[in-house]
């Protein structure tokens, strides 16, 4: 069942008076339970799609489906409410908030939804176990390495129960180590919890792991190759 | 709602060297503030408890013609009903009668205007506390023959105490009033202008001098204060009838309320100007603090934050910055103003001087009345709300993809 449809999808920006096809003509299907990677030179439009597909960008046209919502007729408040419930982000720079504990940065997005206190701290200290980081709740950003906070953030992403994670250059700023540790993580809660991962990576030990690699070049799709027995070459 | 005052909290102290600069600015302003503003109001009440203790008392009740043309023909019959009902006010504290009146002051040489007070001596002295002022002499008995000088009259006449005064003027509906005096004493009043003209005279026997049998001027009223005089003042107007009239202090002495107030006026542009400053220095603060988080602004967004919510939070920490240098502002200046009002700032030389020569002691008088410190609370608080706007517009208006790479 594919849980994102895009359609057509154009990206055009007005830079300097020279229009940029940062995306063009670009549709892709993305089934429930995905690991997949968005791989292209700089420039190639791997952002920019991912932006769109997470509803932080507007296209200049085309279609985005999400579980059959179209999410260019949202407006503003709604798209982020609709970001609350459906999709996880993970970012290069982990971007979390600066001024609370790992524990408070993962349960921030419950408070945002309203759920109960209890609930909130039995899904925190879960997700913190599964990232390894039981013991590091109470640790603000600062005392967190790099591969520390970007584990915080996949927590953070999958505390709401996304339909899926978007997860931008993850690896970017980590050391070989903090890289596969993380990409164990998230293909273990992929396989175990079924939860979606979109990558959009340079990083060549991402696609290996990735179950399918979608590769960008000039705002095109130019391969989108599904490995086999993988779960994805259906 | 938690979280967001949590999250603006902890903000406030990410940058704790510029959060505590912003808040020390805040902090001196109020108290400077708050320091102007005792001094002046301090001064104020002086200068109304001058004008009240020392002449016409808070309140007055007058002939309904009395003000307008100040004769004795336009004085009224002492009634005890009157009197009584006055009283009966919870506020008022005490009435006493006073019959006023122009003459000549004579000597064997000189002569010159006087003004004539015929009082209750023991009434009098509980509002104006004049037997304290006397400076040679006795003061007054109940129903005394003699009269009390001014020392300024005095020295005029070149009287002293023992000495006779005459005094011609007219009495109640044209009666010729010619009589000899006793100088019981001589008094050395604080308003340099009654001090050259004031005559003091037992109420029975001024009664008796100018034959106004039993007639009265004014009823003077006293009260706790002025806050206290403006309910018994709104109270007492109403019951008022014809033919009596009530004045405040403030009605009978407009000039003192618009000296007052012009210079309420200019002090109110000093601290405009100081709060302009700071103003801006908590604008500063904010704008800084907005362009440097824009990018986790835009985190917060994009993962889920409502736009509302977040300017909550930025609301939050623009208020904890005004509140912060409120609080430390007042905590700091109230005990500080307690005790200069307790012990006021003497002064020295000509500015002393001068201030004598007025009629005002020669002291920096300072207010703790709780004005004195809401105002600065209130200033500030408005001005940390009015600069409060800027962020949450901002936070409308940024667009999320834009702060994500800022």
């Amino acid at each position: 069942m594919n849980i994102i449809e895009i359609t057509n999808l154009h990206k055009i920006y007005n830079e300097s008076e020279v229009n940029v096809h940062a995306v063009n003509n670009v549709s892709l299907n993305f089934k429930e339970g995905e690991f997949a990677a968005i791989v292209g030179p700089s420039g190639s439009g791997k952002s920019t799609l991912l932006n769109m597909l997470g509803g932080l960008d507007e296209p200049t046209d085309g279609k985005i489906l999400i579980d059959n919502t179209d999410l260019s007729e949202l407006k503003s408040s709604d798209l982020i409410q609709f970001r609350m419930q459906n999709i996880g982000f993970v970012f290069q720079s982990y971007n979390l908030i600066p001024v609370l504990t790992a524990k408070e940065n993962v349960e921030f997005i419950m408070h945002l939804q309203n759920r109960p206190k209890k609930e909130c701290e039995k899904r925190t200290m879960e997700l913190l176990d599964a990232v390894g980081l039981k013991g590091r709740e109470n640790s603000r950003p600062s005392k967190l390495s790099g591969g520390q906070q970007q584990r915080v953030a996949v927590a953070r992403a999958l505390a709401s129960k996304p339909k899926f994670v978007l997860a931008d250059e993850p690896t970017a700023n980590l050391d070989s180590k903090s890289t596969e540790n993380l990409l164990e993580i998230m293909e273990d809660l992929n396989k175990k919890e079924n939860i979606t991962f979109i990558f959009s990576t340079h990083d060549q030990r991402v696609v290996n792991k990735a179950h399918r690699v979608i590769t960008l070049e000039d705002g095109k799709i130019i391969s989108d190759e599904r490995k086999k027995g993988t779960g994805s070459d259906s | 709602m938690n979280t967001n005052i949590k999250l603006a909290w902890r903000n406030l102290w990410r940058n704790r060297r510029r959060t505590l600069i912003t808040v020390a600015s805040i902090f001196f302003g109020v108290m400077l503030s708050a320091y102007m503003t005792s001094m002046q109001e301090g001064s104020y009440t002086k200068m109304v408890d001058i004008v009240v203790k020392f002449y016409s008392g808070y309140m007055q009740v007058h002939h309904e013609d009395y003000w307008e043309n100040k004769s004795i023909n336009n004085s009224f019959e002492y009634n005890q009903e009157l009197a009584d009902e006055l009283l009966a006010n919870k506020d008022v504290e005490f009435v006493f009668p006073r019959l006023e009146s122009f003459g000549l002051a004579s000597s064997k040489e000189l002569t010159k205007g006087a003004m004539i007070f015929g009082i209750d001596p023991l009434g009098e002295n509980q509002l104006t506390k004049i037997a304290d002022k006397v400076r040679s002499g006795k003061y007054l008995e109940a129903e005394d023959e003699g009269v009390l000088m001014g020392a300024g009259l005095a020295k005029y006449l070149q009287l002293g105490v023992n000495d006779t005064l005459v005094i011609i003027s007219q009495g109640y509906h044209g009666v010729s009033a010619a009589e000899k005096f006793p100088v019981r004493g001589i008094i050395k009043h604080v308003s340099p202008e009654l001090n050259k003209t004031i005559v003091y005279m037992s109420l029975a026997k001024c009664q008796e001098f100018f034959s106004a049998e039993n007639r009265l001027t004014s009823l003077v009223i006293n009260v706790a204060d002025n806050d206290v005089m403006k309910r018994a003042f709104h109270d007492l107007k109403k019951k008022m009838k014809a033919p009596y009239s009530i004045m405040s202090w403030e009605e009978m002495q407009p000039e003192v309320v618009q000296q007052i107030e012009s210079d309420r006026a200019g002090g109110i542009i000093m601290k405009a100007i100081l709060y302009i400053v700071i103003a801006f220095g908590i604008l500063g603060t904010i704008m800084m603090m907005i362009m440097e988080r824009r990018r986790e602004f835009g985190v917060m967004v994009a993962i889920g934050m409502r736009k509302g919510k977040l300017a909550s939070v930025i609301f939050f920490e623009t208020l904890f910055i005004g509140l912060l240098g409120i609080l430390s502002g007042l905590l700091v200046s109230y005990p500080l103003l307690l005790l200069q009002s307790a012990n006021p700032i003497p002064l020295t030389g000509q500015a002393a001087q001068l201030m004598e020569e007025f009629g005002f002691e020669p002291y920096m008088f300072f207010s703790t009345a709780w004005q004195v410190f809401s105002q600065q609370a209130i200033s500030v608080s408005v001005i940390t709300l009015i600069i409060a706007i800027y962020p949450v517009i901002s936070i409308f208006r940024f667009k999320v993809i834009k702060a994500l790479k800022a």
